[in-house]
């Protein structure tokens, strides 16, 4: 290793953290398989010596190879690169150009905040070969973490810095409120309900006290009725969604470093820090779950090339540059980020797309809706009698009115939906960025560097023909690829995609004189 | 439509020997099933002699009128700043990728390409989701085409994000 000047090795307690983590869960396994096989009649000399000895192959054998780990793998940062070395049997360097690097991200799990480490991920943002594109300094000191954050970032430097530096936006804990109304909730009320139901079922075989106690609790719930289990759930839901958003957030500070970089430092267990060239940024959305949106929130994520969408669960986070927060304070972090002042107006004047449009979205809504309806109905009719039969009299005349339930039920909340879904649609210009918004249950309103535009793909269906709608799709290299602006109108979305961008299209499109005069006309007005 | 702004459609057709190249691969496709049920029939249960009728006659008319059809609605052309193609009917879609985008250009032959001199030339972009594909150019076409892209796309500065 000697060859490599400056080298430097990773940080040595991660040699004692393996040690004392495999020390903990040794002592604990040997515990375990003492108390058996004494219980069983093995000899206790017999029974101590084999568990010992379990122990220190266990402990030998992990401290062993983190040891080599350690031992063998040395990183270096030239003027031009970073390069990674391990070279124990086998030799392998990685490295990468300095000038190459887009991200570097610092998270320290609890255990590796205890020991004053942290792991540190340097990336390229290159799509592709999954890995290729990563280097990971698995341990190092929580000091060198944060210094290397800096060296790898700072070559950035010499790129405008067009307004001060700075907080753009910090936690403000009345945001934890907006929590419980993600998606999630339920979904996570409904795990918390289902865990319980399972522990309960592992008592349930055994004539165990407790288990009994859970049983009988799960019982009188049910005679309790739905309304307590659903009330239950919504509430477990609630809590776990706030508990996460406390972990999740504890901290957050979104801040403008000197050198384009955003830095997002977030995290109460597992600290993250997680930074985002300027440059690699093509945009920004708005995310507005439905309960969310109600509550006049969204949350803000960023657009930008080089971060994986989707995949690797944790990673997916990295995007998100502010949890859900006050309409006001999204539209005031978005036009910070992208330095566009004047988002707020420009989203309040998006051009809406055709009534047909609204027409499509109704289809669409109720045609399952019909499907099912026709499906109960049918039930009903060819069997009835005998489901209200076989319920019992208590029962029988419910079952009649199950498809009328639902039909009431259900053609509101569609068409509420679909009209939703429609309003939403809009899409127009805010100065650099192209603005997209759609989506009812999930609206996202994507703000894209015009610049950043790669492509278009104009899809019409037979039915948007006859309607006079196509779809706009503006491909990009960030985010997830593509963002499409559904059922706009054929003149007005081919002009708007020939002005958003302009050159891409022009030499395709067909214009008659009089609309071309118009444009024309529109054109100097502004 | 004629008084809307609207997309003109590329000024290029693919090369006529895709008529065989599509037909070809149907034949493949349906020409087992048939033989497969024909066979069973006679040796068999002449039951199945039925729908191996049916599955020639529908493969045959298949066979004949989509491929016409698809050659019909598949159109492409290159400029001197994009790639432009549009493909289907039904569900009609049009890609256009600017020159200066252009990360990559692939020509691919298969088996049955290459035995009709036909090739498909894919350019992507550095979007994921931006990629062109022109399926069915003759292959000296396709070659000439491929060489003139990766030209002008080496000529380009910047990364083409």
């Amino acid at each position: 290793m000697s060859e490599l000047e400056n080298a430097e090795r990773l940080d040595r307690r991660m040699i004692t953290m393996t040690a004392v983590l495999t020390g903990s869960i040794a002592v604990v396994g040997a515990l375990v398989v003492g108390s058996t096989l004494i219980s069983s009649g093995t000899p206790v000399a017999l029974s101590v010596l084999v568990v010992l000895g379990g122990m220190v192959a266990v402990l030998g054998l992990s401290v062993g190879v983190d040891y080599i780990r350690w031992r063998a793998t040395t990183f270096r940062l030239t003027e031009e690169r970073l390069e990674l070395r391990f070279s124990f049997v086998l030799n392998r360097r990685r490295s990468l150009a300095r000038d190459r690097i887009r991200t570097v991200d610092v998270t320290a799990s609890p255990v590796q905040r205890l020991f004053g480490i942290a792991a540190v991920v340097i990336g390229t943002g290159q799509h592709g070969e999954s890995g290729e594109s990563e280097v990971k300094l698995d341990a190092v000191s929580r000091e060198r973490a944060h210094q290397l954050r800096h060296e790898l970032l700072r070559h950035a430097v010499d790129t405008e810095s067009r307004t001060a530096d700075g907080t753009i936006a910090e936690l403000d804990w009345r945001w934890a409120g907006y929590a419980p109304l993600s998606m999630l909730t339920p979904a996570l009320g409904a795990a918390a309900v289902g865990a319980v139901a399972n522990v309960a079922s592992w008592f349930g075989d055994s004539d165990d006290v407790v288990g009994s106690v859970v049983t009988d609790l799960l019982i009188a719930a049910a005679l309790f009725g739905y309304i307590t289990v659903v009330v239950g759930v919504l509430l477990a839901g609630a809590i776990g969604a706030t508990l996460l958003f406390v972990e999740m957030w504890w901290g957050y500070r979104l801040d403008r470093e000197p050198g384009g970089t955003f830095h997002v430092r977030r995290g109460l267990l597992t600290s993250r820090s997680i930074s985002l060239e300027e440059r690699r940024l093509r945009g920004a959305e708005i995310i507005e779950p439905l309960g969310v949106r109600l509550a006049r929130a969204g949350r803000v994520d960023a657009i930008a090339t080089g971060i994986r969408d989707g995949g690797q669960g944790e990673r997916t986070a990295h995007k998100t540059l502010l949890p859900a927060a006050p309409r006001a304070v999204a539209l005031r972090v978005v036009s910070e980020v992208l330095r566009e002042p004047d988002v707020a107006s420009a989203l309040t004047s998006l051009t809406p797309h055709p009534r047909a449009a609204r027409s499509r979205r109704l289809r669409w809504a109720l045609t399952p809706v019909v499907l099912v309806f026709a499906v109960l109905l049918a039930i009903e009719i060819a069997a009835g009698d005998r489901i209200a039969a076989a319920t019992g009299p208590a029962f029988g005349g419910l079952v009649a009115a199950v498809p009328w339930v639902f039909a009431v039920i259900a053609v509101p909340v569609a068409v509420l939906l679909a009209i939703d879904a429609f309003r939403n649609l809009a899409h127009g210009l805010s100065g650099r960025y192209l603005v997209a918004r759609r989506g009812a249950v999930r609206r996202s309103t994507a703000l894209l560097q015009r610049t950043g535009v790669i492509g278009w793909t104009v899809r019409q269906s037979i039915f948007q023909r006859r309607a006079g709608l196509l779809t706009l799709v503006a491909t990009t290299a960030a985010g997830s690829g593509a963002y499409t602006i559904p059922d706009v109108d054929v003149a007005e979305g081919i002009a708007f995609a020939d002005e958003a961008v302009p050159g891409l299209l022009a030499e395709f499109v067909e214009r008659p004189d009089e609309a071309y005069a118009a444009g024309l006309a529109r054109d100097r007005e502004r | 439509m004629g008084n809307t702004v609207r997309l003109r459609p590329p000024n290029n057709q693919l090369n006529r020997r895709c008529l065989l190249w599509w037909r070809a691969w149907i034949a493949l496709v349906v020409g087992p099933i048939v033989a497969a049920l024909a066979a069973l029939g006679l040796l068999v249960a002449p039951v199945l002699v039925v729908p191996a009728g049916i599955a020639a006659a529908v493969g045959v008319a298949y066979g004949v009128i989509m491929p016409l059809w698809w050659y019909r609605v598949h159109r492409w052309e290159v400029t001197d700043t994009a790639v432009y193609t549009r493909t289907g009917y039904f569900w009609q879609e049009s890609r256009i990728a600017p020159m200066s985008r252009i990360q990559t250009v692939d020509t691919v032959r298969g088996p049955l390409q290459q035995l009709l001199r036909l090739a498909t030339v894919t350019v992507t972009t550095a979007s994921a989701k931006g990629a062109v594909r022109i399926a069915g150019l003759d292959a000296d076409l396709a070659a000439d085409l491929a060489a003139e892209l990766t030209q002008i796309t080496q000529a380009t500065p910047g990364d083409a994000t």
